[in-house]
């Protein structure tokens, strides 16, 4: 019988088996029961820590922008979140005429199961995961493409231009960003020899954020944008296309987008905790799992952090900047990423370098790119400012129609 | 394994449960006042004209389409990953290789243009 | 009949009945859906067989990228969203009767086929060994003596599919 401080999973099952075998029922039910109890409270926890991550957002971001943010409704504003609840739960669900019902209603469903599927997968502490699925790396790439089935449906499901527009605008920008997300996400399953999340947090001896930053900075800026946040938001942004493809949600269909994206925001945050920071690592986590949980929290708020001050401090992107960006930019940077640490990382192993070397190297090399990308970047961002006018001469008391003709000559 | 995957499906069926649930209450405690001008398509405030017809621009075919093929490149290069530490250093050049000549379909794509929001 | 042949044969009639819908949908966009459920229900299959790295490509591929490029392919094709069309044409019952020969002569084909008839060998179906299976994919796929041409054969393929369609997409202009 494990001790509870270090297996609480093991267990709380072996002890749950003991209890439901000698009420007497069968070993297979009671296996059945344990997997469902197992897979329904991993997602009521996720969505009961939505309420607290919504008031979390709300005050940081309102700090961010120098005024206070919820402070009405309890200590601090705790209970804002509630209240609104409360509100878009009995608002009117308005169905407008000519849906597509499955679609429809399928969407704001769809969206918030996709992101919440990731946590099925995810590492939280050292004997704590949902399910040490071999290849749980591209499990999530999957789910994030469910989510996007989602937004499409839920563009076209609304019978309505101006949502089809914004639907496919997003799911076109989705699309492009997660060519770099994907081929970023090979290069810690490089690192670790692996596609299980698990074992990519146990080999995390020196976090891959030391081994390949670049990869890290080009997997975290492709999360923001996948999560539609700041500076990235053009599909939601309030004076463009009005709200885009959830256009025609009211109530809480609409609420479960917003749940869905705050969840997502959340979950890609812990998603780079996983593959960059070591996940859970940290002193005494493996003799004590829930410690492993407390240090995967803390870092991924630290990371949470980070994109909520994207959010707060950075201007919205147009959207031909936004693809611009992402083909031109973060694309061949991130597949010449693959290709010098595959190449480095074999050579300095084959050379026999230990850890330490293969970090130091590994992570100048990455400098270096970095270094010389910037550089090629400033040199082609800046156009040279165009002279607008020559001097205008002054407006002059005698106006003669030639020299009006000559005077409209303004060269720009 | 099947255990796991077992274990994802129902762990599927409660997260599509949990919203569905919550809209289903919401469906309840909502007041439901139906008339035909809430029920219209909305169009900044304006009544709707002419058809959902839109006009769909080219260009978002073809980013899908170059999205596909990197994904079927990653797809091809996430077990090349996995095996990077028993590999070689000829076998991790031909994994490259692969790379290279998908980087030169980026470039084509680039110069042509393609990747162009317009 | 143990659960797994169940889950079989749930799956299998689901999928059935989805491709028979795709091809009677009155409208485009549902059977776009229609497809993209029958393609989920294959990955269902996938992970039946216990090889969960297919079906998630399956997903990741198919629903996720070849999904969405059709129903933008069939946005870019219909003047109206809502186009309806009629699902039988004059050569339907030709096309049937071929539809059945084939299948019946796939099923005579199988039915004879030996290795139905041995006993698949046991996978070790933890995730450890499946780990290890796909670094042995991986590693088959590079070394010269096992799949290395056809690794490369197939990016070649790739390119050729983006520069066409590039080019065969850039030409209204």
């Amino acid at each position: 019988m494990p001790n509870f401080w270090s297996d609480p999973v093991g267990f709380l099952i072996q002890w749950l088996t003991n209890l439901l075998t000698g009420l007497g029922l069968s070993p297979e039910l009671v296996k059945f029961l344990l997997a469902f109890l197992g897979a329904a409270l991993l997602p009521l926890m996720a969505m009961l820590f939505v309420v607290f991550l919504i008031w979390y957002e709300r005050k940081l971001y309102a700090r961010m922008q120098d005024r206070f943010g919820p402070n009405r409704l309890g200590p601090w504003g705790i209970f804002q979140t509630f209240a609104d609840m409360g509100k878009i739960f009995t608002k009117e669900i308005i169905t407008p005429a000519g849906v597509d019902l499955i679609p429809f209603n399928l969407a704001p469903i769809l969206a918030v199961g996709a992101v919440l599927l990731v946590w099925a997968v995810m590492p939280l502490a050292p004997r704590i995961v949902g399910v040490d699925l071999s290849v749980g790396l591209i499990f999530v790439i999957a789910a994030g493409g469910f989510g996007e089935l989602a937004i499409m449906l839920a563009g076209w499901g609304s019978n309505n231009k101006y949502a089809l527009l914004g639907g496919f605008r997003a799911v076109a920008l989705l699309l492009s960003y997660e060519v770099p997300m994907v081929i970023a996400m090979l290069i810690p399953a490089m690192l670790a020899g692996s596609l299980n999340l698990v074992e990519i947090v146990a080999s995390q001896d020196v976090p891959y954020l030391l081994l390949a930053p670049v990869a890290a900075l080009i997997f975290f800026i492709t999360q923001v944008a996948e999560s539609g946040r700041a500076p990235f938001d053009l599909v939601e942004a309030e004076s463009e296309l009005v709200a885009g493809y959830n256009t025609e949600y009211s109530g809480l269909k609409f609420g479960m987008f917003y749940v869905a994206e705050f969840l997502h925001a959340f979950t890609s945050s812990m998603l780079f905790v996983t593959l960059f920071l070591g996940g859970y690592r940290g002193p005494f986590a493996n003799e004590f799992p829930l410690l492993g949980l407390v240090y995967l929290m803390v870092k991924t708020f630290i990371v949470y952090f980070v994109t909520i001050l994207f959010r707060g401090a950075l201007p919205r992107f147009r959207i031909d900047q936004m693809l611009d960006l992402n083909w031109k930019v973060l694309t061949p940077l991130i597949l010449a990423m693959v290709f010098v640490t595959a190449l480095v990382d074999k050579i300095v192993v084959q050379a026999g370098g230990p850890l330490l070397v293969r970090t130091i190297v590994l992570f100048v090399v990455n400098m270096l790119i970095f270094w010389f990308s910037s550089k090629l970047l400033q040199r082609n961002v800046r156009p040279p400012r165009r002279k607008v006018s020559v001097q205008r001469p002054l407006a002059t008391a005698n106006v003669t129609p030639s020299a009006s003709q000559g005077q409209d000559n303004l060269s720009a | 394994m099947l255990d796991h995957w077992l274990y994802i499906g129902l762990f599927f069926f409660v997260a599509m449960l949990l919203p569905g649930a919550a809209i289903f209450i919401a469906s309840i405690l909502a007041p439901k006042k139906p008339n035909p001008i809430k029920s219209s398509p909305y169009e900044c405030g304006i009544e709707t004209v002419g058809e959902s017809r839109i006009q769909f621009k080219a260009q978002y075919y073809i980013y899908a389409l170059v999205f596909l093929i990197f994904e079927v490149e990653a797809v091809f290069l996430f077990p090349w990953a996995a095996a990077y530490n028993q590999l070689t250093l000829f076998m991790v050049v031909e994994g490259l290789i692969f790379v290279l000549i998908l980087v030169g379909g980026l470039l084509y794509a680039w110069k042509k243009g393609a990747l162009e929001w317009r | 009949m143990t659960p797994l042949q169940i889950v079989f044969l749930i799956v299998t009639v689901a999928t059935l009945i989805s491709a028979v819908m795709v091809v009677s949908a009155r409208r485009m966009l549902h059977a776009a859906l229609w497809l993209i459920l029958s393609l989920l229900g294959i990955a269902v299959l996938f992970v039946t067989l216990e090889t969960s790295f297919f079906a998630i490509v399956q997903v990741m591929v198919y629903v996720g990228a070849i999904a969405i490029l059709i129903v933008f392919a069939v946005m870019l094709t219909r003047r109206d969203i809502q186009d309806r069309d009629k699902v039988t044409n004059r050569g339907a019952w030709a096309a049937a009767l071929a539809a059945l020969g084939v299948a019946g002569g796939l099923v005579g084909a199988l039915t004879g086929w030996q290795a139905f008839a041995s006993i698949r060998p046991e996978l070790a179906a933890d995730s450890a060994a499946e780990g290890t299976r796909i670094a042995q994919l991986g590693m088959a796929l590079v070394s010269p003596d096992a799949y290395a041409i056809p690794f490369e054969v197939a990016s070649v393929l790739l390119i050729g599919a983006l520069i066409g369609a590039i080019y065969v997409a850039g030409e209204r202009k």
